[in-house]
C-alpha cells in the first residue's frame, strides 16, 4: 500500500530532528507541519503538541524522524533515530532521510509492533509530495460548482483527501508561533524560520491606519447624520432626491466609504472597490438641448401637415400643434435664460464626479432626464389625452350596444337607456371615433420618443451596475497574488531514480478570472424592470403612464 | 522509462504518444498533436493581406493596410495563445488523482486535477462528431449522493483526437493502476467481497458494450 506524505519545501534543509505534523487515516497520507530539532526533552515536546492540539483543533503529533546527513552515514544517530520510535509510538512511524547535497531522497514508514517483536514490523511505500507551506497557509480552495440538483449539505461529505491537507495547514498557526531561533525550550523549523517578511512601511502604514480610519469615520458618521435629519424628508425634497439616480449613486458612495474606514476587521475578501476615474462633463450642453428642441419643432411641423400620407382632421391637428410648440417655446427660452450659469453649475456638479465614475455616469444619466424633460412632458400630455378618448370610447361602444359598466359588480351589465341618451351617446362616439387617428398619432409619436429616452438611462444604469458590482479587489488578488484564490492543485513529477521512493511537488492552480467574478460578485443596487413584456404592450395600448426603471429604494421612502 | 509511438488522429494527422513509466503507481502519457505548418501560416496571411489591399483600392485609405498587418500580429498572437494546443499529457498517479495538462504553443498550460476519491471508472465512449462516429477516453465521476451512480463525464484528448488503438494503450495502462487502486482501497475498508475484475459497475451508455467485449476478451 502506497503512504503519502506531504513535506514542506522549507525544511527540506532543516537539520535532523523529529517529524511533527497530522496523519489522515481515511487518505493514509501524513501532512508534516515543521521538524522539531535535537537537543529536545520528549516531555516538552508533548507539552507543546498537547496545548497546540488544544489551540487549533488539529491532532497534531510526532509521525517519525527526519535525517539530514552527510555523505558518511552516522551509525549512533540511526540508532538513536529508531530508538526514538519507542518513545513516541505512533502508527506508522516515518523515516525520512536526505544526503546533504544530493537530490536523493529515502523513506521508509514501518508499523512497529512493539519492542518484543521487531522483526514482525511490515515496511509500506512512500510517496513524497513537496508542497510550499506559506503559498497552502494562505490559498483558499474553491471547490468545482455543485450540479444544480445537489443539495448544500452533501459537499461537506466530499470534502477530498486534498481540502483536509489545506484545511489542516492552514488551522495550525498556533505551531507556527515559534521557531528554532527562539528561546524556548523546543526548537522548530517550519516556514517562519526562513524569516518572517515584513517592510517598514507597511509596518508604518498599519500603524497610522487606526487613527486615520477613526477620524475618517467620525466625518462619514456626520455626513451620514446631516443627511438623515428631517429637512431633507420634506415632501418636495424628498421627491427630487427619489428622482435623481445621482442621489442613489451618492447614498451608494457614502456606504461604501464608510465600510472602507470603519474600524472592524473585514469578515471576508471580498471588499468594496474604489475608483480613481474622472469624468469630463461635456461643455457644449447648449448647443445640444438647443439642437433637441429644433428637431422637435421640426417633427411637429411635420405632424400639422400630412405626416406619411396620412389625413388628419386639420382643428385639432392645430390645437395640439401649436399647445406643443408654445411648450418648447417657453423651454427654449428657458434654456437661454439660465445659459450663463450652467458653466458654473456643471463645474460643480462634476467635481463630485471624483468620487467614482459611477457617479459620474449617474450625473450624465440626470443631465439627459432633465434636457429630455419637454420630451417627457409631452408623452405625460399625449398618454392623458389618448387614455382619455380610449375610455370614453370604450364606455360610449358599451352604450351604443345597450350595456352599462357595473362598478359595483365588476362586469358589464345590461341597461336600458332613454331616447336622448342614446342619440347624444351616439354622437359623441362617432365624434371621438373621428379623432382617433390624430390622438392615436401623436400618442404613438411621443411614446416613442419617450421609449428612446428611457432605452438610453436604462443602458447607463446598467452599465452603473456592471461597475458597482465588479469584485476589483478580488481581481487583483488573482493577478498579484494567485496562489490566495485556488481552484485545485497541480503535481509535478521531481527527478526520479529507481530503488527510491517517488518525489511530486505540489503547486497551487489558480482559479481562472470568470470564476472570480462568478463567486466574488458584489451585490447590486438592482433597477429591475417590474413588467413583463405582455403587461408592457397592455399599458401602451390603453396610454397608462409607464415608470419602468424604479429604484429598489424608492419602496422604503 | 520512456517510450514513443506514433498514431494518427482522426482526421488522418500524425500524433506521438510518449509515454513515461515512473513507479508501478505513476504513469504519465504524453500526446503531442500536429504542429501549425508553414503552409497554412502563409496561406492565411496571404488571404488577409489580398483582401486587404482589394479594401484599399477601393477607399483609398492606407489605414486598412496597417490595419491588416495589426491584424494578423494580432490574430497569430491569440491563435498561438488561446487556440492552439500542442501537447495534451495525462498523468496518473494511483491512490491520488488524475491530472490532465493542455499545453498551448504559446507555452501557457492549463491543468486540471481529479482526486481518486472522485473517479469512478474509466472508459471508451462513443460519441456522433459532426458527420462521424468517434471514440473518446472519458473519466466518469463519482456521484456523492448514489454511491454507484455517476455525476459526469470528463473527457480526456479533445484537442488530438486519437484514434482507437491509441485509446486502446492509454485504456490499459489506466485500468491496471485503477484496479490496483480499487483493491488496496476495498482492503484498507476491510470489504469482504472481492471486486474481480470482471464484475464491474454498469454504466448506461454505449461504453458498456465496449466494456464487455473487452471482457470478454
Amino acid at each position: 500500500m502506497v503512504l503519502k506524505a506531504f513535506f514542506p519545501t522549507c525544511c527540506a534543509s532543516a537539520d535532523s530532528g523529529l517529524l511533527v505534523g497530522r496523519w489522515v487515516p481515511e487518505q493514509s497520507s501524513a501532512v508534516v507541519l515543521a521538524v522539531v530539532h535535537f537537543p529536545f526533552i520528549p516531555i516538552q515536546v508533548k507539552e507543546l503538541l498537547a496545548q497546540v492540539q488544544q489551540a487549533s483543533q488539529v491532532g497534531v503529533t510526532v509521525l517519525g524522524t527526519w535525517c539530514h546527513r552527510r555523505q558518511e552515514p552516522e551509525e549512533s544517530l540511526g540508532h538513536f533515530l529508531e530508538g526514538l520510535g519507542a518513545i513516541f509510538s505512533h502508527k506508522p512511524w516515518f523515516q525520512l532521510c536526505r544526503e546533504r547535497g544530493s537530490k536523493s531522497w529515502s523513506c521508509k514508514a514501518t508499523h512497529w509492533q512493539g519492542p518484543a517483536s521487531p522483526a514482525a514490523s511490515g515496511e509500506d511505500q512512500v510517496m513524497l509530495i513537496f508542497y510550499d507551506q506559506r503559498k497552502v497557509l494562505l490559498s483558499q480552495l474553491h471547490p468545482p460548482t455543485a450540479l444544480p440538483n445537489r443539495q448544500a449539505g452533501d459537499t461537506t461529505a466530499s470534502a477530498g483527501g486534498l481540502a483536509a491537507v489545506f484545511d489542516t495547514v492552514a488551522r495550525s498557526e498556533a505551531l507556527f508561533q515559534s521557531d528554532r531561533f527562539d528561546e524556548g525550550p523546543v526548537r522548530l523549523s517550519h516556514w517562519q524560520s526562513e524569516g518572517m517578511e515584513a517592510s517598514i512601511l507597511v509596518e508604518l502604514a498599519k500603524w497610522a491606519a487606526g487613527p486615520v480610519c477613526l477620524f475618517l469615520a467620525c466625518l462619514l458618521s456626520l455626513i451620514s447624520a446631516a443627511s438623515a435629519c428631517r429637512v431633507f424628508k420634506l415632501w418636495p425634497l424628498s421627491f427630487i432626491w427619489s428622482k435623481l439616480s445621482t442621489c442613489e449613486q451618492l447614498r451608494h458612495r457614502l456606504e461604501q466609504l464608510t465600510l472602507i474606514f470603519s474600524t472592524q476587521k473585514a469578515e471576508s475578501p471580498a471588499q468594496l472597490m474604489r475608483k480613481d476615474l474622472i469624468g469630463q462633463l461635456a461643455d457644449a450642453l447648449i448647443p445640444v438641448a438647443d439642437h433637441v428642441a429644433e428637431e422637435l419643432q421640426h417633427l411637429l411641423q411635420w405632424l400639422m401637415g400630412a405626416p406619411a400620407g396620412l389625413k388628419m382632421n386639420r382643428a385639432l391637428d392645430q390645437v395640439l400643434g401649436r399647445f406643443f410648440l408654445y411648450h418648447i417655446h417657453l423651454w427654449i427660452s428657458y434654456i437661454h435664460l439660465m445659459s450663463p450659469f450652467i458653466e458654473r453649475i456643471l463645474w460643480h456638479v462634476g467635481l463630485s464626479a471624483c468620487l467614482g465614475l459611477t457617479v459620474a455616469l449617474s450625473i450624465l444619466s440626470d443631465i439627459i432626464a432633465l434636457l429630455t424633460f419637454h420630451i417627457y412632458c409631452f408623452y405625460v400630455y399625449g398618454a392623458r389625452l389618448y387614455c382619455l378618448k380610449i375610455h370614453g370610447l370604450s364606455s360610449l361602444w358599451r352604450l351604443f350596444r345597450g350595456k352599462k359598466w357595473n362598478v359595483l359588480r365588476q362586469r358589464v351589465d345590461s341597461c336600458s337607456y332613454d331616447l336622448d341618451q342614446l342619440f347624444i351617446g351616439t354622437l359623441l362616439f362617432t365624434i371621438l371615433v373621428f379623432l382617433l387617428p390624430t390622438t392615436a398619432l401623436y400618442y404613438l409619436v411621443f411614446t416613442l420618443l419617450r421609449l428612446l429616452v428611457v432605452a438610453v438611462q436604462g443602458l447607463i444604469h446598467l452599465l452603473v451596475d456592471l461597475i458597482n458590482s465588479l469584485p476589483l479587489y478580488s481581481l487583483g488578488l488573482r493577478l498579484c497574488r494567485p496562489y490566495r484564490l485556488a481552484a485545485g492543485v497541480k503535481f509535478r513529477v521531481l527527478e526520479h531514480e529507481t530503488g527510491r521512493p517517488l518525489r511530486l511537488l505540489m503547486q497551487i492552480n489558480p482559479l481562472p478570472y470568470s470564476r472570480v467574478v462568478h463567486t466574488y460578485r458584489l451585490p447590486t443596487c438592482g433597477c429591475h424592470p417590474k413588467h413583463s413584456w405582455g403587461s408592457l404592450c397592455r399599458k401602451l395600448f390603453f396610454g397608462e403612464l409607464i415608470y419602468p426603471w424604479r429604484q429598489r429604494g424608492n419602496k422604503q421612502d | 522509462m520512456e517510450d514513443e509511438q506514433s498514431f494518427s488522429d482522426i482526421c488522418g494527422g500524425r500524433l506521438a504518444l510518449q509515454r513515461r513509466f515512473y513507479s508501478p503507481s505513476c504513469l504519465e502519457f504524453s500526446l503531442s498533436c500536429p504542429r501549425i505548418t508553414l503552409r497554412s501560416l502563409t496561406a492565411v496571411t496571404c488571404t488577409v493581406w489580398l483582401a486587404a489591399y482589394g479594401l484599399f483600392t477601393l477607399c483609398e485609405n492606407s489605414m486598412i493596410l496597417s490595419a491588416a498587418i495589426f491584424i494578423t500580429l494580432l490574430g497569430l498572437l491569440g491563435y498561438l495563445h488561446f487556440v492552439k494546443i500542442d501537447h495534451e499529457t495525462l498523468l496518473i498517479i494511483d491512490s491520488l488523482g488524475i491530472q490532465m495538462t493542455s499545453s498551448y504553443a504559446s507555452g501557457k498550460e492549463s491543468t486540471t486535477f481529479i482526486e481518486m476519491g472522485q473517479v469512478n471508472d474509466v472508459v471508451i465512449n462513443e460519441a456522433i462528431y459532426m458527420q462521424k462516429v468517434i471514440y473518446y477516453l472519458c473519466i466518469l465521476l463519482k456521484d456523492p449522493v448514489e454511491p454507484h451512480g455517476i455525476s459526469q463525464v470528463v473527457p480526456l484528448f479533445q484537442s488530438a483526437k486519437p484514434r482507437l488503438d491509441c485509446l486502446i494503450e492509454v485504456y490499459r495502462s489506466c485500468q491496471d493502476i485503477l484496479a490496483h487502486q480499487k483493491a488496496t482501497s476495498t482492503s484498507l475498508e476491510g470489504g469482504d467481497k472481492i471486486i474481480s475484475a470482471s464484475n464491474r459497475r454498469s454504466h448506461s451508455g454505449m461504453g458498456a458494450y465496449w466494456h464487455r467485449q473487452e471482457d470478454r476478451r
